[in-house]
């Protein structure tokens, strides 16, 4: 049997600057999950198909089943641990999707509010149209993504100081006058077919 | 009050944060893990397995193949074990079979320091065969000349039952009938719950720990005892979090063999996960089923008589078996009463995987078929499809002998014109009619029906148990576990209603612990609020009376003098508090005199049901030449008595009816017909309905409060799939009157169908 490699992973953790010497074919779910016991980091399929194990890592969001431990070194990555306040606090996502009923066997739950949250960082004011494609990464036999949808839309307004309305126009960007999301990873993203 | 309350879930809070332990979460990173090698070959014997370079590879602890497992064939369906031998579940399986009777059995597994080398292992090990020919479909299974897949059943006939009513020879002698007939296709999918299967066994004390995710956990001991020819008892079966269920883990899966896995290795911690490639072959899946109805009518619609003939596609091993073919054509009468009826129903042992419980049991397939068949009758007659079903879907006051139930309110024309009004039915209908051009909108409809919990067929049983502690607060255990569904917030609800103390001061224990947790036979049959629910209320009722015997020491007032309000023990007559329960738990835990531990158990044997109707109504658009449904609008109705708690109630809704849609639109396992592969058993492959299929989900309830109910309540967690697809399908076939036969409604079968009706 051939030798196993470990390699030295340095990067940050929920904040925190954290090593760990891992196996170099470890994905970075294994890691979070094994090294730190973040396991709020779920794995449902392990191919990059359910996208329970969604974190943040630089800003944006992965899979993490299907992203080697080994890149993760210098990065940034995001957990929901890492959302909580110090005494425990949800933050305001965690909190909507408890609050909506958006949650049922919870075992998607955090991939979907890291998407979520890396959602409401963009600063913009999504349609449900756009925001059904924004979270289609996720899969979920409990919900319906009924509930998700609105303590997503509901969260995203009150960032903004707005009333999220009962039922969206169609173009809700209108409302507070910027132009289309044009951030990121979603730039390219044809947000307009269904 | 609590109950009728939208209190957020007790576990929300520590979901959204990630904090909660699912099974793989709580499982040592040290436990050795097994993996299973599988059949590649659809039928046939396994004539030996060579496991030596396998046994080579460093850091395999242990190979046991099919040749080295208990002789004992066992049952797994999750149903309460029935002491009458003739009521018992099938026992047609080993944990690892030599008979392969589908692609992708389990024939052996390997336990090893890790999954990798536990894999290499599996790849490791050299099969060889004697190959028999592989049958998929039913019907073709109970040709002559086909191998048995279980000895001794003739025909591969797992069990056929037949229902006669009335004179149908002679009904269908009378003049001026007009005849329908119909054969409707459902197909084979699976759960897909997100969380994978799993457990993990190891030994204490020379008795079993296997913990599980699972909806059964005392099932589950009993099929473990069963299975290993141990004592039930030596068996301990642990049942955290899990991340949905849908009837899968109504079944005794992998923990049999997992608990004879770490006996093999000195009891050792084994931990065995399933890939999400196995969950869709080697857990369980819906029966796949074929339905032929033939209805003879009067013009005015009236049903004079009714034939049915329900194949159904039981895969290789026993699991829930017959039972979900029954169920389904027991509830042909149900929705619509008939006087003469012949109703028979086979199920039918094939090569694929096997097929168990899964939300709905069996009603999706029928409620497809029935309400198609509705839907033609209709078209045949030229009658308002509404109006149809008002006119003959089941009466108030109608009596089912069988279960002794009774409807007692006149739901089904409440439904109707519930979800007519808010889908806008009437104006579309007649705005939709006639239509040309390649883009078409159509709007549908279906009723349902449905029993909760599963008296007569089988044992009603759930115990609670409520201790109170030092501030008065207190905790409920009962067998009947949290897979999703929101079970632990109705229960504190419930609880805390008839104890009459707060919400917050309910603690229901979510894990169930088969040495710990009071006797009930789990999750399933949407039985949690109505079964659970005379346990928690008998169990109440008990405790307040007990507690305020204890108060008069204290009070000096008659017991029926209090009532227990707030979690203070109040006179009733005037409503002075007289001491808080915080006080008396205190004070009677630690007196020196009268000490004494505040519990009590009960346990409720039910012998009730309840029947929830409702209904659904779709509008669709299809695209002719791009043969595509896009769905519009869905609405559910539903009578299921009181809401306990109206936005999980709702939540609920919105999951099955997501269920419906992937049921009616995309979801359908496939296999290689030349060989009886899995073609499609990946969540990228199996279209589950995503984000981007589902339209605005309409909820809508009917809360008739079902007498028989401690709280008034009766099923929902299963119904709401039912009504989905024909009510997508009769939209359809409005639009374009192409009368769909078959789910899903995919591309592949809208093509050749417009094809056939020269739409294309």
């Amino acid at each position: 049997m051939e030798k196993r490699q470990y390699k030295l992973v340095t990067c940050t953790i929920n904040g925190v600057e954290r090593s760990a010497m891992v196996d170099v074919r470890a994905s970075l779910a294994d890691m979070l999950r094994n090294e730190y016991e973040l396991t709020s980091v779920k794995k449902g399929c392990d191919v990059g198909e359910c996208g329970a194990c969604t974190v943040i890592i630089d800003g944006e969001c992965y899979n993490s089943c299907i992203y080697l431990a080994i890149w993760a070194e210098g990065k940034n990555i995001r957990t929901a641990e890492g959302l909580v306040g110090p005494n425990g606090e949800l933050s305001d996502i965690q909190q909507a999707f408890v609050d909506e009923a958006a949650i049922q066997c919870g075992f998607c739950s955090p991939g979907f509010i890291m998407t979520a949250t890396e959602i409401l960082e963009k600063d913009k004011i999504y349609t449900d149209e756009e925001l059904r494609k924004l979270l289609s990464g996720h899969l979920c036999r409990c919900t319906g993504y009924e509930n998700i949808l609105t303590a997503v839309r509901k969260t995203m307004y009150k960032r903004q100081g707005l009333e999220a309305p009962d039922e969206l126009p169609e173009s809700a960007w209108a409302l507070k006058g910027t132009d289309k999301p044009s951030a990121g990873r979603f730039e390219n993203m044809d947000l307009t077919e269904g | 009050m609590l109950v009728g309350k939208s209190f957020p879930r007790v576990d929300a809070p520590d979901k959204a944060s990630g904090r909660i332990k699912y099974t793989e979460d709580l499982c040592s990173r040290k436990a050795l893990v097994a993996k299973i090698c599988h059949s590649t070959i659809a039928h046939g014997y396994v004539t030996a397995i060579d496991t030596s370079e396998a046994e080579k590879i460093p850091g395999v602890i242990k190979i046991v193949t099919c040749f080295d497992v208990p002789q004992i064939e066992y049952p797994t369906a999750g149903h309460p074990y029935s002491t009458d031998p003739s009521h018992q579940d099938i026992a047609d399986r080993l944990m690892l079979n030599r008979h392969v009777r589908f692609y992708g059995d389990d024939i052996a597994a390997v336990i090893a320091e890790d999954e990798i080398i536990a894999g290499k292992a599996v790849r490791a090990l050299k099969v060889t065969y004697d190959e028999l020919p592989f049958v998929l479909d039913p019907e073709e299974a109970m040709k002559e000349g086909v191998p048995e897949i279980h000895e001794g059943a003739k025909n591969n006939v797992v069990k056929h039952t037949e229902i006669h009513k009335g004179n149908f020879e002679e009904a269908i002698k009378e003049e001026g009938l007009i005849r329908v007939e119909g054969i409707y296709n459902s197909p084979m999918v699976q759960h897909c719950h997100i969380e994978k299967p799993i457990c993990y066994a190891y030994m204490e004390k020379k008795r079993i720990v296997v913990v599980s995710a699972t909806q059964i956990p005392h099932i589950v001991r009993r099929v473990c005892g069963m299975a290993l020819g141990i004592p039930w008892g030596n068996v301990e079966v642990i049942k955290p979090y899990i991340g949905g269920g849908f009837g899968n883990r109504q079944d005794a899966l992998d923990e049999p063999l997992c608990a004879f896995l770490t006996m093999q290795v000195g009891g050792r911690l084994v931990k065995l996960e399933r890939t999400r490639e196995e969950m869709f072959v080697n857990t369980r899946v819906r029966h796949a089923m074929r339905h032929y109805i033939t209805s003879w009518l009067r013009p005015d619609g009236t049903l004079v008589a009714r034939k049915m003939c329900c194949f159904s596609n039981q895969g290789a091993y026993g699991s829930h078996g017959h039972s979900i073919a029954a169920k389904g054509t027991g509830a042909l009468a149900q929705m619509y009463p008939v006087e003469n009826l012949w109703a028979e129903a086979t199920t039918v042992y094939t090569n694929s995987p096997t097929a168990g419980a899964m939300r709905g049991y069996g009603m999706p397939q029928a409620v497809w078929a029935f309400e198609c068949h509705t839907e033609d009758i209709c078209r045949k007659l030229g009658l308002d499809p509404v109006d149809y079903r008002k006119t003959h879907s089941t009466p108030v006051g109608f009596f089912d002998p069988f279960s002794k139930n009774e409807m007692y309110y006149d739901t089904y024309r409440q439904a109707l014109e519930e979800g007519a009004k808010a889908i806008d039915y009437d104006r579309k209908v007649r705005e939709y009619q006639n239509q040309t051009g390649p883009i078409r909108r159509g709007i549908g409809c279906a009723i349902f029906w449905y029993n909760t919990a599963v008296w007569p067929i089988s044992l009603e049983i759930s115990s609670c148990r409520m201790v109170m502690n030092q501030d008065g607060s207190v905790q409920v255990q009962v067998g009947e576990t949290e897979i999703g569904q929101g079970a632990d917030t109705a229960y504190t609800q419930m609880a805390g209603e008839t104890l009459g103390i707060p919400f917050d001061m309910v603690h229901v224990v979510s894990c169930q612990d088969t040495d710990v947790t009071p006797f009930g036979t789990g999750a399933y049959a949407s039985r949690q609020t109505y079964t659970v629910g005379f346990a928690i209320r008998s169990c109440a009722e008990a405790f307040k009376q007990h507690i305020l015997e204890i108060a008069f020491k204290y009070t000096g007032m008659q017991p029926y003098m209090m009532d227990i309000r707030d979690a203070k023990i109040v006179r009733v007559s005037d409503g002075r508090v007289l001491m808080t329960l915080a006080q008396l738990a205190t004070e009677t835990l630690y007196s020196m005199e009268k000490a004494e531990h505040l519990t009590i158990e009960k346990s409720a044997a039910v012998h009730s049901n309840a029947y929830s109707f409702g209904c659904a109504f779709a509008e669709v658009e299809v695209d002719i030449p791009m043969c595509k449904i896009r769905l519009l609008n869905l609405v559910n109705v539903h009578d299921c008595g009181n809401l306990i708690n109206p936005a999980l109630a709702r939540a609920q809704v919105h999951g099955g009816m997501s269920m419906g849609i992937g049921y009616a639109l995309s979801e359908k396992m496939l296999f290689d017909e030349k060989t009886g592969r899995p073609l499609n058993n990946n969540l990228l492959d199996y279209k589950l309905s995503t984000f981007m299929d589902h339209p605005h989900l309409d909820v809508r309830f009917i809360q008739n409060p079902e007498p028989t109910s401690a709280y008034g309540t009766k099923s929902l967690g299963e119904p709401p799939v039912l009504p989905v697809s024909p009510a997508i399908r009769n939209a359809v076939l409005q639009a374009t009157g192409t009368a769909l036969d078959d789910i899903p409604m995919d591309p592949h079968q809208l093509f050749r169908r417009f094809r056939e009706d020269n739409l294309i």
